[in-house]
Protein backbone atom coordinates (compact mmCIF):
# COMPACT_ATOMS: atom_id res chain seq x y z
CA UNK A 1 0.00 0.00 0.00
CA UNK A 2 1.29 3.45 -0.93
CA UNK A 3 0.63 6.31 1.46
CA UNK A 4 -0.67 9.57 0.01
CA UNK A 5 1.94 12.29 -0.55
CA UNK A 6 0.24 14.90 1.67
CA UNK A 7 -0.08 12.46 4.52
CA UNK A 8 3.61 11.59 4.26
CA UNK A 9 4.50 15.28 4.32
CA UNK A 10 2.28 15.96 7.34
CA UNK A 11 3.69 13.07 9.33
CA UNK A 12 7.33 13.67 8.39
CA UNK A 13 8.24 16.03 11.23
CA UNK A 14 6.81 13.98 14.14
CA UNK A 15 8.16 10.81 12.58
CA UNK A 16 11.71 12.14 12.28
CA UNK A 17 11.60 13.67 15.75
CA UNK A 18 10.23 10.43 17.15
CA UNK A 19 12.95 8.38 15.50
CA UNK A 20 15.63 10.73 16.77
CA UNK A 21 14.12 10.49 20.26
CA UNK A 22 15.15 6.82 20.17
CA UNK A 23 18.78 7.84 19.60
CA UNK A 24 21.15 9.84 17.38
CA UNK A 25 21.13 8.92 13.71
CA UNK A 26 22.34 10.12 10.33
CA UNK A 27 20.15 10.76 7.31
CA UNK A 28 20.23 7.43 5.56
CA UNK A 29 19.63 5.53 8.82
CA UNK A 30 16.59 7.72 9.57
CA UNK A 31 15.07 6.82 6.21
CA UNK A 32 15.76 3.14 6.77
CA UNK A 33 14.01 3.34 10.12
CA UNK A 34 10.99 5.06 8.53
CA UNK A 35 10.80 2.29 5.97
CA UNK A 36 11.07 -0.40 8.70
CA UNK A 37 8.42 1.22 10.88
CA UNK A 38 5.92 1.55 8.05
CA UNK A 39 6.67 -1.86 6.60
CA UNK A 40 7.92 -0.17 3.44
CA UNK A 41 4.64 1.70 3.02
CA UNK A 42 6.06 5.16 3.51
CA UNK A 43 8.47 5.89 0.69
CA UNK A 44 10.04 9.31 0.87
CA UNK A 45 11.95 11.00 -1.83
CA UNK A 46 15.30 10.55 -0.13
CA UNK A 47 16.63 13.97 -1.06
CA UNK A 48 13.72 15.74 0.65
CA UNK A 49 14.79 14.48 4.07
CA UNK A 50 17.76 16.83 4.21
CA UNK A 51 15.96 20.15 3.72
CA UNK A 52 13.54 18.91 6.40
CA UNK A 53 16.38 18.09 8.80
CA UNK A 54 17.92 21.51 8.14
CA UNK A 55 14.59 23.17 8.87
CA UNK A 56 14.28 21.26 12.15
CA UNK A 57 17.82 22.32 12.97
CA UNK A 58 17.02 25.95 12.28
CA UNK A 59 13.95 25.69 14.51
CA UNK A 60 16.23 24.30 17.22
CA UNK A 61 14.49 20.90 17.40
CA UNK A 62 17.60 18.98 16.41
CA UNK A 63 21.30 19.66 16.51
CA UNK A 64 23.87 18.18 14.18
CA UNK A 65 27.48 17.13 14.41
CA UNK A 66 29.87 16.05 11.68
CA UNK A 67 31.44 12.71 12.33
CA UNK A 68 33.07 9.99 10.30
CA UNK A 69 31.48 6.84 8.93
CA UNK A 70 33.08 3.39 9.14
CA UNK A 71 34.29 3.88 5.59
CA UNK A 72 35.94 7.15 6.61
CA UNK A 73 33.48 9.50 4.91
CA UNK A 74 32.19 12.70 6.44
CA UNK A 75 28.78 12.02 7.95
CA UNK A 76 26.36 14.34 9.70
CA UNK A 77 24.66 12.95 12.80
CA UNK A 78 21.48 14.47 14.15
CA UNK A 79 20.43 14.64 17.82
CA UNK A 80 17.09 15.74 19.20
CA UNK A 81 17.22 18.74 21.53
CA UNK A 82 15.03 19.43 24.60
CA UNK A 83 13.03 21.88 22.44
CA UNK A 84 12.65 19.07 19.93
CA UNK A 85 11.29 16.77 22.61
CA UNK A 86 8.75 19.42 23.61
CA UNK A 87 7.72 19.84 19.98
CA UNK A 88 7.44 16.08 19.65
CA UNK A 89 5.20 15.86 22.72
CA UNK A 90 3.04 18.63 21.29
CA UNK A 91 2.77 16.90 17.91
CA UNK A 92 1.98 13.62 19.65
CA UNK A 93 -0.97 15.22 21.38
CA UNK A 94 -2.20 16.68 18.11
CA UNK A 95 -1.87 13.36 16.32
CA UNK A 96 -3.61 11.56 19.15
CA UNK A 97 -6.56 13.92 18.79
CA UNK A 98 -6.62 13.42 15.02
CA UNK A 99 -6.24 9.64 15.28
CA UNK A 100 -8.92 9.49 17.98
CA UNK A 101 -11.33 11.52 15.87
CA UNK A 102 -10.64 9.36 12.83
CA UNK A 103 -11.15 6.15 14.79
CA UNK A 104 -14.54 7.35 15.99
CA UNK A 105 -15.53 8.30 12.48
CA UNK A 106 -14.44 4.89 11.15
CA UNK A 107 -16.49 3.23 13.87
CA UNK A 108 -19.66 5.19 13.17
CA UNK A 109 -19.36 4.71 9.39
CA UNK A 110 -18.34 1.09 9.70
CA UNK A 111 -20.96 0.38 12.38
CA UNK A 112 -24.10 0.78 10.22
CA UNK A 113 -22.33 -0.96 7.32
CA UNK A 114 -21.60 -3.96 9.54
CA UNK A 115 -25.19 -3.86 10.85
CA UNK A 116 -26.64 -3.88 7.32
CA UNK A 117 -24.47 -6.90 6.57
CA UNK A 118 -25.82 -8.55 9.71
CA UNK A 119 -29.44 -8.08 8.62
CA UNK A 120 -28.91 -9.34 5.16
CA UNK B 1 41.98 0.26 -12.47
CA UNK B 2 40.14 -0.15 -9.18
CA UNK B 3 37.13 -2.47 -9.25
CA UNK B 4 34.63 0.39 -8.88
CA UNK B 5 36.35 3.03 -11.00
CA UNK B 6 33.33 3.55 -13.23
CA UNK B 7 31.05 3.94 -10.20
CA UNK B 8 33.45 6.44 -8.64
CA UNK B 9 33.51 8.40 -11.89
CA UNK B 10 29.71 8.44 -11.97
CA UNK B 11 29.52 9.66 -8.39
CA UNK B 12 32.08 12.34 -9.21
CA UNK B 13 30.04 13.52 -12.17
CA UNK B 14 26.89 13.55 -10.04
CA UNK B 15 28.73 15.58 -7.39
CA UNK B 16 29.88 18.09 -9.96
CA UNK B 17 26.33 18.41 -11.22
CA UNK B 18 24.83 18.90 -7.77
CA UNK B 19 27.52 21.37 -6.77
CA UNK B 20 26.50 23.73 -9.52
CA UNK B 21 23.32 24.27 -7.58
CA UNK B 22 23.62 27.43 -5.56
CA UNK B 23 21.08 26.44 -2.94
CA UNK B 24 23.01 23.29 -2.04
CA UNK B 25 26.18 24.02 -0.12
CA UNK B 26 29.31 21.83 -0.36
CA UNK B 27 28.57 20.43 3.11
CA UNK B 28 25.07 19.46 1.93
CA UNK B 29 26.61 17.76 -1.08
CA UNK B 30 28.84 15.77 1.29
CA UNK B 31 25.77 14.76 3.24
CA UNK B 32 23.88 13.74 0.10
CA UNK B 33 26.89 11.86 -1.20
CA UNK B 34 27.14 9.88 2.02
CA UNK B 35 23.48 9.04 1.60
CA UNK B 36 23.96 8.03 -2.02
CA UNK B 37 26.90 5.76 -1.18
CA UNK B 38 24.99 4.07 1.66
CA UNK B 39 22.06 3.45 -0.66
CA UNK B 40 24.39 2.07 -3.35
CA UNK B 41 26.10 -0.23 -0.84
CA UNK B 42 22.72 -1.57 0.32
CA UNK B 43 21.59 -2.18 -3.27
CA UNK B 44 24.87 -3.93 -4.05
CA UNK B 45 24.33 -6.13 -1.03
CA UNK B 46 21.04 -7.28 -2.56
CA UNK B 47 22.86 -8.33 -5.70
CA UNK B 48 22.66 -5.33 -8.05
CA UNK B 49 25.77 -4.39 -10.01
CA UNK B 50 27.42 -0.95 -9.73
CA UNK B 51 25.49 0.64 -12.54
CA UNK B 52 22.08 -0.61 -11.42
CA UNK B 53 22.77 0.29 -7.81
CA UNK B 54 23.79 3.81 -8.85
CA UNK B 55 20.67 4.27 -10.96
CA UNK B 56 18.37 3.09 -8.19
CA UNK B 57 20.10 5.30 -5.62
CA UNK B 58 19.84 8.36 -7.88
CA UNK B 59 16.18 7.61 -8.54
CA UNK B 60 15.47 7.27 -4.84
CA UNK B 61 17.21 10.57 -4.13
CA UNK B 62 14.57 12.21 -6.26
CA UNK B 63 14.38 14.90 -8.91
CA UNK B 64 17.29 17.20 -8.27
CA UNK B 65 15.37 20.33 -9.28
CA UNK B 66 12.63 19.59 -6.78
CA UNK B 67 15.15 18.76 -4.06
CA UNK B 68 17.15 21.90 -4.72
CA UNK B 69 13.96 23.96 -4.66
CA UNK B 70 13.30 22.53 -1.24
CA UNK B 71 16.84 23.42 -0.18
CA UNK B 72 16.35 26.92 -1.57
CA UNK B 73 13.15 27.34 0.41
CA UNK B 74 14.99 26.44 3.57
CA UNK B 75 18.18 28.38 2.74
CA UNK B 76 17.02 31.32 0.64
CA UNK B 77 20.01 33.26 1.96
CA UNK B 78 22.25 31.01 -0.05
CA UNK B 79 20.91 32.40 -3.27
CA UNK B 80 22.74 35.51 -2.17
CA UNK B 81 26.09 33.90 -2.28
CA UNK B 82 27.79 34.19 1.02
CA UNK B 83 31.42 34.84 1.57
CA UNK B 84 32.74 32.39 4.12
CA UNK B 85 36.22 33.55 4.95
CA UNK B 86 36.68 31.26 7.89
CA UNK B 87 34.38 28.25 7.75
CA UNK B 88 32.86 27.25 11.08
CA UNK B 89 33.48 23.87 12.58
CA UNK B 90 36.45 22.07 14.02
CA UNK B 91 37.67 20.91 10.60
CA UNK B 92 41.12 21.13 9.06
CA UNK B 93 39.61 23.60 6.59
CA UNK B 94 38.82 26.00 9.38
CA UNK B 95 42.29 25.73 10.89
CA UNK B 96 43.94 26.45 7.56
CA UNK B 97 41.58 29.38 6.97
CA UNK B 98 42.58 30.88 10.30
CA UNK B 99 46.22 30.34 9.42
CA UNK B 100 45.67 32.10 6.11
CA UNK B 101 44.00 35.02 7.86
CA UNK B 102 46.96 35.28 10.22
CA UNK B 103 49.40 35.23 7.30
CA UNK B 104 47.41 37.88 5.43
CA UNK B 105 47.21 40.19 8.43
CA UNK B 106 50.92 39.74 9.17
CA UNK B 107 51.79 40.58 5.56
CA UNK B 108 49.44 43.57 5.54
CA UNK B 109 51.07 44.93 8.69
CA UNK B 110 54.47 44.11 7.20
CA UNK B 111 53.67 46.16 4.09
CA UNK B 112 52.62 49.03 6.34
CA UNK B 113 55.82 48.81 8.39
CA UNK B 114 57.88 48.72 5.19
CA UNK B 115 56.19 51.85 3.83
CA UNK B 116 56.51 53.61 7.19
CA UNK B 117 60.20 52.67 7.44
CA UNK B 118 60.69 53.73 3.83
CA UNK B 119 59.20 57.15 4.45
CA UNK B 120 61.57 57.59 7.39
CA UNK B 121 64.57 56.31 5.43
CA UNK B 122 64.13 58.25 2.17
CA UNK B 123 64.09 61.92 3.11
CA UNK B 124 63.72 62.79 -0.57
CA UNK B 125 60.11 62.59 -1.76
CA UNK B 126 61.05 61.56 -5.30
CA UNK B 127 63.21 58.68 -4.04
CA UNK B 128 60.35 57.49 -1.83
CA UNK B 129 57.98 57.58 -4.79
CA UNK B 130 60.37 55.49 -6.90
CA UNK B 131 60.64 52.93 -4.11
CA UNK B 132 57.03 52.75 -2.99
CA UNK B 133 56.22 49.81 -5.28
CA UNK B 134 59.39 48.01 -4.21
CA UNK B 135 58.34 48.35 -0.57
CA UNK B 136 54.86 46.89 -1.02
CA UNK B 137 55.46 44.29 -3.75
CA UNK B 138 57.41 41.74 -1.62
CA UNK B 139 54.46 41.35 0.74
CA UNK B 140 51.91 40.80 -1.99
CA UNK B 141 54.27 38.40 -3.79
CA UNK B 142 54.99 36.65 -0.49
CA UNK B 143 51.28 36.03 -0.02
CA UNK B 144 51.00 34.32 -3.40
CA UNK B 145 54.31 32.52 -2.89
CA UNK B 146 52.89 31.11 0.33
CA UNK B 147 49.46 30.40 -1.14
CA UNK B 148 50.70 28.77 -4.35
CA UNK B 149 53.71 27.09 -2.73
CA UNK B 150 56.09 28.52 -5.31
CA UNK B 151 59.13 26.48 -6.23
CA UNK B 152 62.64 27.85 -5.80
CA UNK B 153 62.99 28.40 -9.54
CA UNK B 154 59.82 30.53 -9.70
CA UNK B 155 60.88 32.46 -6.62
CA UNK B 156 64.19 33.17 -8.33
CA UNK B 157 62.42 34.49 -11.45
CA UNK B 158 60.65 36.91 -9.10
CA UNK B 159 63.61 37.89 -6.94
CA UNK B 160 66.16 38.49 -9.70
CA UNK B 161 64.12 41.08 -11.68
CA UNK B 162 62.98 42.61 -8.41
CA UNK B 163 66.57 43.03 -7.23
CA UNK B 164 67.64 44.40 -10.62
CA UNK B 165 64.80 46.90 -10.53
CA UNK B 166 65.66 47.92 -6.97
CA UNK B 167 69.29 48.47 -7.96
CA UNK B 168 68.39 50.51 -11.05
CA UNK B 169 65.92 52.69 -9.16
CA UNK B 170 68.35 53.44 -6.34
CA UNK B 171 71.81 53.43 -7.91
CA UNK B 172 71.08 55.59 -10.95
CA UNK B 173 72.02 59.20 -10.19
CA UNK B 174 68.64 60.69 -11.12
CA UNK B 175 68.67 64.45 -11.35
CA UNK B 176 66.40 66.07 -8.74
CA UNK B 177 62.98 66.78 -10.25
CA UNK B 178 64.20 65.23 -13.50
CA UNK B 179 61.85 63.57 -15.92
CA UNK B 180 63.70 60.24 -16.20
CA UNK B 181 63.35 59.72 -12.45
CA UNK B 182 59.65 60.51 -12.69
CA UNK B 183 59.23 58.17 -15.67
CA UNK B 184 61.03 55.39 -13.78
CA UNK B 185 58.74 55.91 -10.78
CA UNK B 186 55.70 55.67 -13.06
CA UNK B 187 56.83 52.61 -14.99
CA UNK B 188 58.29 50.53 -12.15
CA UNK B 189 54.85 49.55 -10.79
CA UNK B 190 53.95 48.07 -14.21
CA UNK B 191 56.93 45.70 -14.01
CA UNK B 192 56.19 44.88 -10.38
CA UNK B 193 52.56 44.21 -11.19
CA UNK B 194 53.48 41.76 -13.96
CA UNK B 195 55.88 40.08 -11.52
CA UNK B 196 52.96 39.83 -9.09
CA UNK B 197 51.15 38.13 -11.96
CA UNK B 198 53.94 35.55 -12.22
CA UNK B 199 53.50 34.85 -8.50
CA UNK B 200 49.72 34.83 -8.87
CA UNK B 201 49.72 32.12 -11.54
CA UNK B 202 52.25 30.15 -9.52
CA UNK B 203 54.93 30.42 -12.19
CA UNK B 204 52.70 29.20 -15.04
CA UNK B 205 53.05 32.56 -16.75
CA UNK B 206 53.24 31.00 -20.20
CA UNK B 207 49.65 29.77 -19.89
CA UNK B 208 47.02 31.94 -21.58
CA UNK B 209 44.43 30.77 -19.09
CA UNK B 210 46.68 31.75 -16.21
CA UNK B 211 47.20 35.21 -17.67
CA UNK B 212 43.48 35.67 -18.17
CA UNK B 213 42.94 34.66 -14.56
CA UNK B 214 45.41 37.33 -13.56
CA UNK B 215 43.55 39.93 -15.63
CA UNK B 216 40.36 38.91 -13.88
CA UNK B 217 42.12 39.09 -10.55
CA UNK B 218 43.41 42.58 -11.34
CA UNK B 219 39.94 43.83 -12.19
CA UNK B 220 38.37 42.33 -9.10
CA UNK B 221 41.20 43.66 -6.98
CA UNK B 222 40.54 47.16 -8.29
CA UNK B 223 36.85 46.79 -7.37
CA UNK B 224 37.62 45.48 -3.91
CA UNK B 225 40.35 47.99 -3.23
CA UNK B 226 37.98 50.80 -4.19
CA UNK B 227 35.30 49.45 -1.87
CA UNK B 228 37.79 49.15 0.99
CA UNK B 229 39.06 52.66 0.29
CA UNK B 230 35.53 54.08 0.29
CA UNK B 231 34.68 52.36 3.56
CA UNK B 232 37.96 53.48 5.08
CA UNK B 233 37.41 57.04 3.94
CA UNK B 234 33.99 57.15 5.59
CA UNK B 235 35.40 55.79 8.85
CA UNK B 236 38.30 58.23 8.81
CA UNK B 237 36.07 61.19 8.01
CA UNK B 238 33.71 60.32 10.88
CA UNK B 239 36.60 59.83 13.31
CA UNK B 240 38.25 63.04 12.17
CA UNK B 241 35.04 65.03 12.56
CA UNK B 242 34.19 63.66 16.00
CA UNK B 243 37.69 64.13 17.35
CA UNK B 244 37.76 67.66 15.99
CA UNK B 245 34.48 68.35 17.75
CA UNK B 246 36.07 67.20 21.00
CA UNK B 247 39.10 69.35 20.27
CA UNK B 248 41.70 66.66 19.49
CA UNK B 249 43.77 67.14 16.35
CA UNK B 250 43.78 63.76 14.63
CA UNK B 251 45.38 64.97 11.40
CA UNK B 252 49.05 64.18 12.28
CA UNK B 253 48.20 60.67 13.51
CA UNK B 254 46.21 60.09 10.34
CA UNK B 255 49.00 61.19 8.04
CA UNK B 256 51.86 59.60 9.96
CA UNK B 257 50.32 56.32 11.07
CA UNK B 258 46.89 55.48 9.72
CA UNK B 259 47.42 56.09 6.02
CA UNK B 260 50.92 54.55 5.68
CA UNK B 261 49.56 51.34 7.16
CA UNK B 262 46.05 51.33 5.74
CA UNK B 263 46.85 52.07 2.09
CA UNK B 264 49.41 49.27 1.44
CA UNK B 265 47.77 46.92 3.95
CA UNK B 266 44.43 47.21 2.17
CA UNK B 267 46.11 46.04 -1.03
CA UNK B 268 47.20 42.77 0.58
CA UNK B 269 43.81 42.33 2.23
CA UNK B 270 42.01 43.05 -1.06
CA UNK B 271 44.16 40.43 -2.82
CA UNK B 272 43.18 37.92 -0.16
CA UNK B 273 39.50 38.82 -0.44
CA UNK B 274 39.57 38.32 -4.21
CA UNK B 275 41.20 34.94 -3.66
CA UNK B 276 38.71 33.96 -0.99
CA UNK B 277 35.57 35.01 -2.78
CA UNK B 278 36.28 34.04 -6.39
CA UNK B 279 32.86 32.52 -6.94
CA UNK B 280 30.93 34.74 -4.59
CA UNK B 281 30.46 37.95 -6.52
CA UNK B 282 31.87 36.96 -9.87
CA UNK B 283 28.80 38.52 -11.45
CA UNK B 284 29.91 42.06 -10.64
CA UNK B 285 32.49 42.07 -13.46
CA UNK B 286 30.06 41.61 -16.37
CA UNK B 287 27.72 44.17 -14.81
CA UNK B 288 30.41 46.81 -14.44
CA UNK B 289 31.78 46.26 -17.92
CA UNK B 290 28.31 46.45 -19.44
CA UNK B 291 27.63 49.72 -17.67
CA UNK B 292 30.94 51.35 -18.42
CA UNK B 293 31.65 50.22 -21.98
CA UNK B 294 28.89 52.34 -23.58
CA UNK B 295 29.70 55.25 -21.25
CA UNK B 296 33.35 55.10 -22.21
CA UNK B 297 32.49 55.01 -25.90
CA UNK B 298 30.44 58.19 -25.38
CA UNK B 299 33.29 59.82 -23.47
CA UNK B 300 35.82 59.00 -26.20
CA UNK B 301 33.49 60.40 -28.87
CA UNK B 302 33.10 63.65 -26.93
CA UNK B 303 36.86 63.91 -26.54
CA UNK B 304 37.38 63.28 -30.25
CA UNK B 305 34.91 66.00 -31.17
CA UNK B 306 36.55 68.46 -28.80
CA UNK B 307 40.00 67.63 -30.14
CA UNK B 308 38.85 67.94 -33.72
CA UNK B 309 37.30 71.36 -33.16
CA UNK B 310 40.18 72.63 -31.03
CA UNK B 311 42.32 73.36 -34.05
CA UNK B 312 46.04 72.63 -34.58
CA UNK B 313 47.56 69.60 -32.96
CA UNK B 314 50.81 71.39 -32.08
CA UNK B 315 48.96 73.65 -29.71
CA UNK B 316 47.50 70.80 -27.73
CA UNK B 317 48.55 71.19 -24.16
CA UNK B 318 51.15 68.81 -22.83
CA UNK B 319 49.02 67.99 -19.79
CA UNK B 320 46.16 67.07 -22.07
CA UNK B 321 48.37 64.55 -23.85
CA UNK B 322 49.29 62.95 -20.52
CA UNK B 323 45.63 62.85 -19.51
CA UNK B 324 44.70 61.24 -22.81
CA UNK B 325 47.36 58.59 -22.29
CA UNK B 326 45.84 57.81 -18.92
CA UNK B 327 42.39 57.59 -20.53
CA UNK B 328 43.64 55.19 -23.21
CA UNK B 329 45.28 52.96 -20.60
CA UNK B 330 42.03 52.97 -18.67
CA UNK B 331 40.08 52.05 -21.82
CA UNK B 332 42.47 49.19 -22.38
CA UNK B 333 41.97 47.96 -18.81
CA UNK B 334 38.21 48.10 -19.32
CA UNK B 335 38.55 46.16 -22.57
CA UNK B 336 40.70 43.49 -20.95
CA UNK B 337 38.40 43.25 -17.96
CA UNK B 338 35.30 42.88 -20.09
CA UNK B 339 36.98 40.25 -22.25
CA UNK B 340 37.98 38.35 -19.13
CA UNK B 341 34.42 38.52 -17.82
CA UNK B 342 32.82 37.22 -21.01
CA UNK B 343 31.70 33.65 -21.49
CA UNK B 344 34.06 32.51 -24.27
CA UNK B 345 31.49 30.10 -25.68
CA UNK B 346 28.65 32.60 -26.08
CA UNK B 347 27.93 33.61 -29.69
CA UNK B 348 28.75 37.16 -30.81
CA UNK B 349 26.14 39.66 -29.64
CA UNK B 350 25.31 43.33 -29.35
CA UNK B 351 27.78 43.83 -26.54
CA UNK B 352 30.64 42.53 -28.69
CA UNK B 353 29.73 45.08 -31.34
CA UNK B 354 29.78 47.75 -28.64
CA UNK B 355 33.20 46.57 -27.59
CA UNK B 356 34.39 46.90 -31.16
CA UNK B 357 33.02 50.45 -31.17
CA UNK B 358 35.05 51.12 -28.02
CA UNK B 359 38.21 49.79 -29.65
CA UNK B 360 37.63 51.86 -32.78
CA UNK B 361 36.95 55.03 -30.77
CA UNK B 362 40.10 54.39 -28.76
CA UNK B 363 42.03 53.84 -32.00
CA UNK B 364 40.81 57.18 -33.34
CA UNK B 365 41.86 58.94 -30.13
CA UNK B 366 45.20 57.18 -30.26
CA UNK B 367 45.73 58.26 -33.87
CA UNK B 368 44.99 61.89 -32.95
CA UNK B 369 47.40 61.63 -30.03
CA UNK B 370 50.16 60.15 -32.17
CA UNK B 371 49.76 62.92 -34.73
CA UNK B 372 49.85 65.53 -31.99
CA UNK B 373 52.94 63.97 -30.44
CA UNK B 374 54.82 63.68 -33.71
CA UNK B 375 53.93 67.30 -34.42
CA UNK B 376 55.25 68.34 -31.01
CA UNK B 377 58.43 66.33 -31.44
CA UNK B 378 59.00 67.89 -34.88
CA UNK B 379 58.35 71.34 -33.42
CA UNK B 380 60.18 71.19 -30.09
CA UNK B 381 62.57 68.23 -30.47
CA UNK B 382 62.45 65.10 -28.37
CA UNK B 383 62.62 64.62 -24.63
CA UNK B 384 62.43 61.52 -22.41
CA UNK B 385 58.78 62.29 -21.64
CA UNK B 386 57.83 62.54 -25.29
CA UNK B 387 59.64 59.37 -26.31
CA UNK B 388 58.09 57.44 -23.41
CA UNK B 389 54.63 58.68 -24.35
CA UNK B 390 55.25 58.00 -28.03
CA UNK B 391 56.37 54.45 -27.27
CA UNK B 392 53.33 53.79 -25.12
CA UNK B 393 51.04 55.13 -27.82
CA UNK B 394 52.64 52.96 -30.48
CA UNK B 395 52.22 49.91 -28.24
CA UNK B 396 48.57 50.83 -27.70
CA UNK B 397 48.11 51.36 -31.44
CA UNK B 398 49.38 47.86 -32.27
CA UNK B 399 47.34 46.37 -29.44
CA UNK B 400 44.12 48.10 -30.47
CA UNK B 401 44.54 47.55 -34.21
CA UNK B 402 44.97 43.82 -33.82
CA UNK B 403 42.16 43.72 -31.22
CA UNK B 404 39.83 45.51 -33.66
CA UNK B 405 40.82 43.15 -36.48
CA UNK B 406 40.16 40.07 -34.33
CA UNK B 407 36.89 41.52 -33.00
CA UNK B 408 35.64 42.00 -36.55
CA UNK B 409 36.61 38.41 -37.35
CA UNK B 410 34.74 37.20 -34.28
CA UNK B 411 31.63 39.26 -35.03
CA UNK B 412 31.51 37.85 -38.56
CA UNK B 413 31.80 34.36 -37.14
CA UNK B 414 35.14 33.63 -38.76
CA UNK B 415 37.15 33.45 -35.53
CA UNK B 416 36.47 31.88 -32.13
CA UNK B 417 36.43 34.18 -29.12
CA UNK B 418 39.53 32.36 -27.90
CA UNK B 419 41.52 34.13 -30.64
CA UNK B 420 40.47 37.52 -29.25
CA UNK B 421 41.41 36.41 -25.75
CA UNK B 422 44.72 34.96 -26.82
CA UNK B 423 45.84 38.19 -28.45
CA UNK B 424 45.10 40.17 -25.29
CA UNK B 425 46.94 37.82 -22.97
CA UNK B 426 49.91 37.31 -25.30
CA UNK B 427 50.42 41.05 -25.71
CA UNK B 428 50.54 41.84 -21.99
CA UNK B 429 54.27 41.10 -21.44
CA UNK B 430 55.10 43.66 -24.15
CA UNK B 431 54.01 46.42 -21.77
CA UNK B 432 56.30 44.97 -19.09
CA UNK B 433 59.21 44.93 -21.53
CA UNK B 434 58.54 48.56 -22.53
CA UNK B 435 58.29 49.61 -18.88
CA UNK B 436 61.62 47.87 -18.22
CA UNK B 437 63.17 49.81 -21.11
CA UNK B 438 61.85 53.10 -19.72
CA UNK B 439 63.15 52.32 -16.21
CA UNK B 440 66.50 50.77 -17.06
CA UNK B 441 67.57 52.10 -20.48
CA UNK B 442 66.06 55.60 -20.61
CA UNK B 443 67.95 57.20 -17.70
CA UNK B 444 71.49 56.43 -18.99
CA UNK B 445 70.53 57.36 -22.57
CA UNK B 446 69.11 60.70 -21.56
CA UNK B 447 71.81 61.38 -18.98
CA UNK B 448 69.51 61.01 -15.90
CA UNK B 449 67.87 64.38 -16.56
Amino acid sequence: MRIDKDLVAASATPLVLGILAEGDLYGYAILKRVSELSGGGMQWTDGMLYPLLHRLERLGYVSSLWGTSDAGRRRKHYTITPAGRDALADRQEQWTVVADALRQVWQTTQGPAAATEGWA
Amino acid sequence: MTPHAELEAQIDRWRGYVQRNRAISPADVDELEDHLREQIADRQATGLDDEEAFLVAIKRLGNLDAVSREFAREHSDRLWKQLVLVPAGPDDASASAWRELAVVLALAVGAGVAVKAGSAWFDDGAALMRNLGLLVFPFLAAYFAWKRRLTGAVAATLIVPFAALAVALNVYPFAPAGSTGMLAALHAPVILWLLTGVAYVGGRWRSDKGRMDFVRFTGELAVYYTLLALGGAVLIALTLASLRAIGVDFQPVLEDWVLPFAVPGALVVAAWLVEAKQQVVENIAPVLTRVFTPLTVAMLLVLLTVLATAGGFVDIDRNLLILMDAILVLVLCLLLYSISARDPLAPPGLFDALQLALVIAALAVDAVMLTAMLARIAEFGYSPNKIAALGLNLLLLVHLLRAAWLAVGFLRGRLPFAAVERWQTRYLPVYGAWAAVVVVVFPPIFGFI
